[in-house]
C-alpha cells in the first residue's frame, strides 16, 4: 500500500560514523551556523539523498511555501541542476515569486504562473509546468497549494510522476494549527489530500511552530504528535523544521532537523 | 492561560465567532478574506451549525437578515466589492433594527481594483456604507489576537444595540499568521423579546420589517435610533494609547497601518522626537477625546492610512481644525513603510506646528 515506505531511514541508526562527527560537531558548535556550514556539517537524509522529485503539501497555512525553498536552496547548495516549481491554485497572497530574488541569485528554476503576486486573481497554473516531469536532467522542489482543493492542481502531473517513479510526497504538519491539532484532524486532511490528487504520501515534515513566538520546548513536544501520525501512516518523519536561530538546540536532540529561513513577502 | 495556536486573522474571525455562538455564517468568496468562508465550511457542520454559500453577495446579506430575524447570531463576510454589493442589505437591517456581525478585509479600490490590502473602505463603514440615516459600530483589530477578540466584541455590541457591527481589517490583517489565546471571555447572549420566534398564541405578533407607511412614524423610528448612537457614541469608544505622555507629534492610525506607525515612532524617540499614537480601535464611534486631550502638548497631527486620506477628516473634526493634521498615505494595495513615516515624522518636527 505505501510503495515509499521504507526510502527513508529516518532515525540515528542508519547514520555514518562521518556524519556521527558531523552531529557532533553541530552539537557541539556555534548556536547560529550559516545555512552552508550546516549543509557540510549534517544534512537530513532527503536533502542530502533527494528523490528527483520532491513534493510539498498539506493543510493550509502549515508553512509548505517557506519550506520548500529553504529546501530547494539546500539542494542547490548540493549542486546540480535545481528547480522550484509553483502549483498553488490556492493562496494568491504568499507566494514562491515572494523570493524571486533569492532564487534567481542561486541558480534556481523558478516555475511559476506569470500572474502570481499581480491582482489578477485566478487560479493559474504556469505555462511551463510540464517542464517538470519532463525535463529530468533538474531536480525538482513542488510547492502545492493547501488542503484537498490545492492538491488537485498536482493531478494532471500524476501519471508521469508515477511512471518515472522517483519522487518523495511529503506532508506538511503544525500542531500549533487549529484544523490540525491532533493526530486524527491531520490524517482527515492527509486523507483527503491524497483523493484529490491520486499520489500517497511518503513521509512527512512536523514543522510545528508558533511564528515568531516558537519555543525550543513547543518544537521538542509536538515530537509526539508527529510520532504519532507517523506510527497511524508508518509513514517516517523525513523532516523537522525549525527557525534557523533554533537549530543549534533542536538539532542536538531530534532527528532529520532542517533549519529555516523565514522568507518575506515583497509589497 | 490556554495553549496558543498559530492563525491567520481570517481563521482567527471565524473560530471567534464560533466561540461567542455564532452557528450561521453566509457568504461569498472573495480574496483576501476567502479563509474565513473556508475555515466555517470546514468547521459549522462539525458542531451542528449552517455554512451557506450564497449566489451572491445579496444573498448572502439577505439571509444574515432573515436569520437575525430570529434572534440567533449570524454573520457574514466579504471583502471591498463584495461590501459595495452587501450595502442595501446593511440598510435594511440598520431599518429594522437587526443585529448582525459583518466582516470587511478590505482590498484596494475602487472598482475591482486589486486584491492587495487597503484602507480605503473607511468612508464607507463609518458613514454608513448603504442608504439612509443610520451607523455602524466598526471595529480596527491590528493584530490576529484582535482579530478574534474583536469578533466576540462586535457579536455583543451588536446584541446590545441591536444593530450591525463591522469590523474593518484590511488584507494584511486577514492573511498574517500570529499566536492566538482563543480563551477569551463570552457573556452570555441577552434576551431578545422583539425576535420572530413564534407567538405560542401567548404574545401578539413580532414584525421585523423596515417599512414605515405614516412618514410620522418613520421619523420617531429615526429620532429613537439616534438617542441610542448617542449612548455608543458617549460609552462605546476604544482607542490605545502610545508614548502620548509628552508627545508633540501624534500620529493618528489604525490596524496595519498603526502596526508601521510604532516602528517609526520607535525609531524617532531614539532621535529625540517626542511623537506619540492614538490608535482608534473603534472607528464609529470615533474616539474624540484623547484627541481633545492631546491637544495639550500635541503641535501637529499625521494620519497615517492606506487610502487617499478619509480617517483624516475624523481627526480634524476631533480637534476642530486647531492645529495642522498632515496625511501621509500609500493606495492601491501599497503599505507605508516605516521610513516612509519616519520621515514624515521628521518633517512635522522641522515645522513645530507652522504649517
Amino acid at each position: 500500500m505505501f510503495k515509499k515506505l521504507f526510502t527513508y531511514s529516518g532515525g540515528f541508526s542508519a547514520r555514518d560514523p562521518e556524519e556521527r562527527n558531523a552531529f557532533s560537531y553541530a552539537k557541539a558548535g556555534k548556536q547560529t551556523m550559516t545555512p552552508n556550514e550546516i549543509n557540510n556539517a549534517f544534512l537530513p537524509q532527503c536533502v542530502r539523498d533527494p528523490k528527483r522529485l520532491t513534493l510539498f503539501l498539506g493543510h493550509y497555512g502549515s508553512g509548505k511555501t517557506n519550506i520548500a525553498i529553504n529546501y530547494a536552496l539546500a539542494l542547490k547548495r548540493n549542486g546540480g541542476k535545481v528547480g522550484i516549481a509553483d502549483l498553488d491554485i490556492v493562496n494568491p497572497y504568499f507566494r514562491t515569486k515572494d523570493s524571486i530574488n533569492e532564487l534567481s541569485e542561486a541558480g534556481i528554476r523558478l516555475i511559476c504562473s506569470e500572474y502570481a503576486n499581480s491582482n489578477v486573481d485566478i487560479p493559474a497554473l504556469p505555462q511551463d509546468m510540464y517542464a517538470v516531469t519532463d525535463d529530468k536532467s533538474y531536480h525538482m522542489v513542488l510547492d502545492i497549494g493547501g488542503d484537498d482543493r490545492g492538491a488537485l492542481a498536482l493531478g494532471r502531473l500524476v501519471p508521469a510522476i508515477i511512471e518515472e517513479d522517483n519522487y518523495s510526497m511529503l506532508m506538511v504538519i503544525n500542531r500549533y494549527r487549529p484544523l490540525t491539532r491532533n493526530a486524527s484532524d491531520t490524517l482527515e486532511v492527509m486523507r483527503e489530500i491524497e483523493t484529490a490528487c491520486g499520489l500517497r504520501f511518503t513521509g512527512l515534515v512536523n514543522n510545528s511552530n508558533l511564528g515568531a513566538e516558537t519555543t525550543p520546548e513547543d518544537i521538542l513536544s509536538s515530537a509526539g504528535y508527529a510520532y504519532e501520525i507517523s506510527r497511524l501512516t508508518s509513514l517516517p518523519v523525513s523532516l523537522t523544521t525549525v527557525r534557523a536561530d533554533l537549530y543549534g538546540e533542536i538539532s542536538s536532540r531530534m532527528p532529520e532537523v532542517f533549519p529555516l529561513t523565514l522568507q518575506k513577502k515583497i509589497i | 492561560m490556554s495553549e496558543k495556536v498559530l492563525m491567520k486573522g481570517n481563521e482567527a474571525i471565524a473560530e471567534a465567532a464560533i466561540l461567542a455562538g455564532c452557528r450561521h455564517y453566509f457568504g461569498y468568496p472573495i480574496t483576501p478574506q476567502t479563509e474565513i468562508a473556508a475555515y466555517m465550511a470546514k468547521k459549522m457542520p462539525k458542531i451542528g451549525g449552517t455554512f451557506l454559500q450564497a449566489e451572491s453577495e445579496i444573498a448572502a446579506i439577505n439571509m444574515v437578515y432573515g436569520v437575525s430575524s430570529t434572534g440567533k447570531r449570524v454573520m457574514t463576510s466579504s471583502s471591498s466589492p463584495g461590501i459595495s454589493l452587501k450595502s442595501e442589505g446593511l440598510s435594511y437591517l440598520a431599518g429594522a433594527d437587526l443585529p448582525a456581525l459583518v466582516v470587511n478585509v478590505q482590498r484596494g479600490g475602487p472598482g475591482l481594483g486589486g486584491i492587495q490590502p487597503s484602507q480605503s473602505d473607511y468612508f464607507q463603514a463609518t458613514r454608513g456604507s448603504g442608504h439612509g440615516d443610520y451607523h455602524m459600530i466598526v471595529l480596527a483589530p491590528a493584530s490576529v489576537q484582535e482579530m478574534a477578540e474583536l469578533t466576540v466584541k462586535g457579536f455583543e455590541l451588536a446584541d446590545k444595540y441591536r444593530m450591525t457591527t463591522m469590523i474593518l481589517a484590511d488584507g494584511t490583517m486577514g492573511q498574517m499568521m500570529e499566536p492566538v489565546a482563543l480563551d477569551i471571555e463570552v457573556k452570555p447572549m441577552p434576551e431578545k423579546p422583539w425576535a420572530v420566534t413564534g407567538t405560542k398564541m401567548s404574545r401578539p405578533h413580532n414584525i421585523i420589517n423596515s417599512l414605515f407607511l405614516s412618514p410620522d412614524k418613520l421619523e420617531q423610528m429615526n429620532f429613537e435610533r439616534y438617542e441610542r448612537y448617542a449612548a455608543i457614541e458617549k460609552n462605546e469608544a476604544l482607542y490605545e494609547e502610545y508614548m502620548m505622555e509628552d508627545a508633540e507629534i501624534c500620529i493618528a492610525a489604525f490596524g496595519i497601518a498603526a502596526r508601521v506607525s510604532k516602528n517609526a515612532i520607535n525609531e524617532a524617540r531614539k532621535e529625540g522626537i517626542k511623537v506619540g499614537l492614538i490608535r482608534p480601535i473603534t472607528l464609529w464611534p470615533f474616539p474624540k477625546a484623547p484627541f481633545e486631550n492631546a491637544l495639550k502638548t500635541v503641535k501637529e497631527f499625521i494620519s497615517v492610512e492606506l487610502s487617499m486620506g478619509q480617517m483624516i477628516e475624523d481627526v480634524r473634526l476631533s480637534i476642530d481644525c486647531r492645529v495642522p493634521v498632515t496625511l501621509c498615505n500609500r493606495v492601491g494595495g501599497m503599505i507605508p513603510s516605516p521610513e516612509q513615516v519616519l520621515d514624515a515624522i521628521r518633517n512635522a518636527a522641522k515645522n513645530g506646528g507652522n504649517r
